[in-house]
């Protein structure tokens, strides 16, 4: 693996003022932009993306199943790459751009990397679920076309050369004749402005990972320099000529609808205060961001009284008699008998508050919606995961048509799913359409706590397990309740979002429905533990031996909105099977890595788990620690391990705590985690993401809960939805790469954080014999734990 | 409206304001058009919006301009380029210490300063010195490395 090695921020420099310059520019589509690059190349299906040179609309969607929609090469012999995956501060622009110097040969300072623009890039759906790295190195996707290229620019050159494609190798954007590198031609010469007009070739061979020299590597990311140097334009920085400020006035409590806007009451307010209203949505329009708040703050609105918030003191209870959608991932008929069987049983659980993903700037976008009726045109700059999913949406509320609307995705604060960059956008084209100007919308962060982020939804987690006499177990039987609302948009669901529901398009209801049989094993959501066979029908997709399962889910009608945050549903579940499995182990006087191994088949995992255990200096040993006294600050360590997914990274992670039984604080002190994605494409990346999972995960394990009462929401701002902050103890954290790379990459942007939670109650529980079996472990929590343990 | 003056960055600049007791962010952000300085709470409890003010770190969003009134603002544009980065920033380049970014001149200008009044300090007192920051990535271990880089430089 190699280190680090030192860039010059001028890689970033080269690629912003053309990416920048084209976007800005109203009446570039493709072709244009492209020919801007000086490729002077058609854009991919040019009737689509233009009906006449220098108009931007309509913009056709840019297929996946071609060369041209990836890739142009310009006469100079620079490369363009256009990707449908976004980066949100993980690094992955620079991948996607090692990823292309790699299979084409060509420099990484050559290459331009535009991503997630829907006029200019492939339609690759929604940027989330650690989904990125394995799609654009899977069948229909960047690489593909990247080695379709290659093979295409090698039998150019063969016959330009005059000999075979077998003769020749690929150098820094040239062919080269392998034998007699003073023959050559660069790309420039090869394609150069013109077009491949070719289909991703499937049986195309991509390189060896063992070959790799960029991928593998630490490049380091093409976007620090400019974040430090305060150059990085954020979409919060998105500024277009003639754009006003948008600001939105929310109902005060969920399900409150519009009775009347006195717009009296800030006609005397300075800045051409316009109040724009649309169905329940309220906002005002003024010339100065300030002066709109202002005016949003004084803005008298009526409302109805919303909706009766369930009892959060009562919550966990209540759920469970609540009216749910039920589903089995995995249901063995023989759990009853099994569990009778059994030589000992074991139940406990677990429960989980609902989290905001809390971004720490607050939502913007940018629209400029022009025209009227169906000649409606948009164009929006926002930070949205699913721009695809934006352009369709965006096009109903405007009551247009999705080819008319083009969606730019800016890099925003970091969203970790669906924090409010989607609605945002929505509020955003909403004014705009009235107001005639292109407007700027970034909330406040009461808006943003609480009537914009689509939380995590809470949890509860009833585990029970079955265990022959020879310590073996032989059932596992999982059930839980959950909530659920709206959710991430789709094309034809604006109202999945809140703007979208206020702007009156509908939000889907959760529909009571008893559960079907699975018909096939998916663990997307990681409900089934890592120690199940998941045995539905004939096949197996489980990593463990427990064969008699039953795992069952409700899903409860949500009083707020709900959508993924970072490894959403994943992160619960395994918060409450991975303690679980731990309370068995400690019932038994098991060593926890030893019990998790005896139970774990799938040889990656196991292999996470070891190595994990090797860097911590795991000594085999039950858990709670003999000799830990009963008061005052004892110590003790927690692991947890997971398959996110089912099938997307394996990871373990091992915390060492510091619990003070006077005053139930919690402090971890060292985190070890091990990954497996697979081949490593930026070791240093990886720990980046590895680091910020764990420690993101953390601050929800130990701080994060969103509460409301009666009257609505009360976590308006930081004080009141606390999470880690600097001057809060630091772990010491070590990140184990295990690089494979002779298997498919997988994603590794939620493996850590998926099951932090565990291992630190775990550690805890080692520490202090006290198990604590709901999040967030705060001291109040801890003390209650301490006072019942055994 | 009131016509402000301030430096900004070191250059000079008068501004008409509709309202004095807006906040300095507003100016740097709307009317300057920077892009360090950012909108995260505007309640000062995250650090987004700092700034040095003659010197020392700010919450600009709370700070109302006519406080800034002619006085030095600098921020993070201010400490330097990516041709010509200011050492703390080419640490901060050098541990890859950011994901999002969002928060950056929270964690680096509050630690530049503190740093350069106590030079050497310990992990543990730049830690405790940028108390209330918030990075919502949770970069914390990289921005504590480049920061103690830079401690351990400026001592030296």
């Amino acid at each position: 693996m190699k280190t680090l090695t030192n860039f010059h921020a001028k890689y970033w420099k080269k690629i912003t003022p053309e990416a920048s310059e084209a976007l800005d520019k109203h009446g570039f589509g493709r072709r244009e932009f492209l020919k801007g690059l000086g490729a002077l190349i058609v854009g991919y299906s040019a009737a689509g993306v233009l009906n006449k040179a220098g108009a931007q609309f309509p913009t056709a969607t840019v297929p996946l199943n071609q060369v041209d929609s990836w890739l142009a090469v310009a006469a100079d012999g620079s490369v363009t790459g256009f990707a449908g995956k976004c980066d949100f501060g993980q690094g992955f622009r620079t991948v996607q751009q090692q990823l292309v110097a790699e299979e084409l040969g060509v420099q990484f300072e050559n290459i331009n990397m535009i991503i997630c623009d829907t006029a200019l890039c492939p339609d690759q759906g929604v940027s989330s679920g650690s989904q990125g790295h394995p799609t654009q190195f899977g069948n229909n996707a960047l690489r593909q076309a990247l080695v379709t290229a290659r093979e295409a620019l090698l039998q150019m050159g063969a016959a330009q050369l005059k000999v075979t494609a077998a003769e020749l190798s690929l150098e820094n954007g040239n062919v080269v004749v392998t034998k007699d590198p003073s023959q050559r031609m660069s790309f420039g010469q090869l394609i150069g402005g013109k077009r491949f007009s070719l289909a991703l070739n499937q049986q195309a061979r991509p390189k060896d990972p063992l070959t790799y020299t960029i991928l593998g590597t630490s490049v380091p990311r093409l976007d620090v320099p400019p974040k430090v140097t305060g150059e990085f334009e954020y979409v919060q920085n998105k500024r277009v000529a003639g754009m006003v400020h948008g600001k939105v006035v929310r109902p005060p409590k969920p399900g409150a609808k519009l009775v009347k806007v006195n717009e009296g009451s800030v006609a005397a307010l300075p800045g051409n205060v316009k109040v724009v209203i649309k169905n329940d949505f309220v906002g005002v329009v003024a010339d100065k961001e300030w002066l709109a708040q202002n005016a949003a703050d004084v803005l008298d609105v009526t409302w109805t009284d919303g909706d009766t918030l369930p009892n959060q003191e009562t919550l966990y209870a209540d759920m469970r008699k609540m009216p749910s959608r039920d589903s089995l991932i995995v249901a063995q008929s023989d759990v009853d008998t099994q569990m009778k069987a059994a030589a000992r049983t074991f139940a406990a659980t677990y429960v989980h508050p609902f989290q905001m993903h809390g971004s720490l700037g607050t939502s913007c976008a940018v629209a400029d919606v022009k025209g009227a009726g169906a000649s409606t045109t948009a164009t929006i700059w926002c930070a949205s995961q699913g721009v695809w999913n934006q352009r369709g949406s965006v096009a109903l509320i405007l009551g247009t048509t999705a080819t008319n609307v083009r969606v730019v995705f800016m890099e925003g604060s970091g969203c970790y799913g669906l924090n409010g960059a989607d609605t945002v956008a929505y509020d955003a084209a909403i004014m705009s359409q009235a107001v005639g100007k292109p407007v700027r919308v970034q909330y406040t962060r009461r808006d943003e706590m609480i009537s914009a982020d689509s939380y995590g939804p809470a949890y509860v987690i009833d585990l029970k397990a079955g265990v022959d006499a020879q310590g073996q177990m032989i059932a596992w039987d999982y059930e839980a309740w959950t909530f659920s609302k709206g959710g991430r948009p789709a094309v034809a669901n604006p109202g999945n979002v809140i703007s979208g529901a206020l702007a009156g398009f509908p939000t889907a209801a959760v529909v009571p429905a008893a559960a079907n049989p699975p018909n096939n094993y998916s663990n997307n959501s990681n409900a089934d533990s890592s120690y199940g066979m998941g045995c539905v029908g004939n096949s197996c997709g489980g990593t463990g031996n427990i064969k008699s399962e039953r795992v069952l889910v409700h899903t409860i009608q949500s009083p707020f909105y709900t959508g993924p945050l970072r490894s959403p549903n994943r992160l619960q579940n395994c918060f409450a099977n991975e303690s679980f499995i731990d309370e068995v182990a400690a019932g038994l006087k098991a060593d926890p890595v030893a019990y998790r191994l005896r139970h774990l088949v799938d040889t990656r995992l196991r292999d996470c788990v070891t190595k994990a255990a090797e860097a911590y200096g795991w000594d085999s040993r039950p858990s709670p620690k003999a000799g830990n006294p009963k008061t005052g600050v004892v110590t003790g360590r927690g692991i947890s391990c997971v398959l996110y997914e089912g099938n997307n990274g394996y990871c373990a992670l091992i915390a060492e705590v510091e619990v003070d039984q006077e005053t139930g604080k919690v402090e971890v002190t060292r985190i070890i985690t091990s990954n497996d994605s697979g081949p490593i494409s930026n070791p240093d990346g990886l720990s980046n993401q590895m680091e910020g999972g764990a420690m993101q995960g953390m601050s929800r394990a130990l701080y994060e809960e969103v509460k409301w009462q009666e009257f609505g929401l009360t976590s308006v701002h930081w004080r009141a939805f606390p999470v880690y902050q600097f001057g809060n103890r630091l772990p010491y954290i070590e990140t184990v790469l295990i690089n494979r790379p002779d298997v498919r990459q997988m994603g590794a942007g939620e493996t850590t954080i998926t099951i932090v939670a565990a291992a630190i109650a775990n550690a805890i529980f080692d520490a202090t014999g006290a198990r604590i079996r709901q999040v967030p472990f705060t001291p109040a929590r801890v003390l209650a734990a301490l006072k019942a343990r055994a | 409206m009131a016509s402000i003056k301030l430096t900004v960055n070191g250059t000079a600049h008068t501004v008409d304001v509709a309202d004095p007791e807006m906040p300095l962010l507003y100016v740097l952000m709307d009317d300057l058009q920077l892009n360090g300085p950012k909108y995260g709470c505007g309640l000062s409890q995250c650090g987004a919006c700092t700034v040095l003010l003659d010197g020392e770190p700010i919450r600009s969003c709370q700070t109302p301009v006519s406080l800034a009134a002619g006085h030095d603002v600098l921020t993070i544009e201010g400490l330097g380029t990516m041709e010509n980065p200011h050492r703390i920033q080419q640490l901060f380049m050098d541990e890859q210490a950011v994901q999002c970014g969002y928060c950056i001149s929270g964690p680096m200008l509050y630690g530049k300063v503190f740093i350069d009044q106590n030079p050497g300090s310990s992990q543990e007192q730049i830690l405790e010195a940028l108390s209330g920051l918030l990075c919502r990535c949770h970069a914390h271990t990289r921005m504590m490395r480049a920061l103690t880089r830079y401690s351990e430089e400026v001592k030296a």
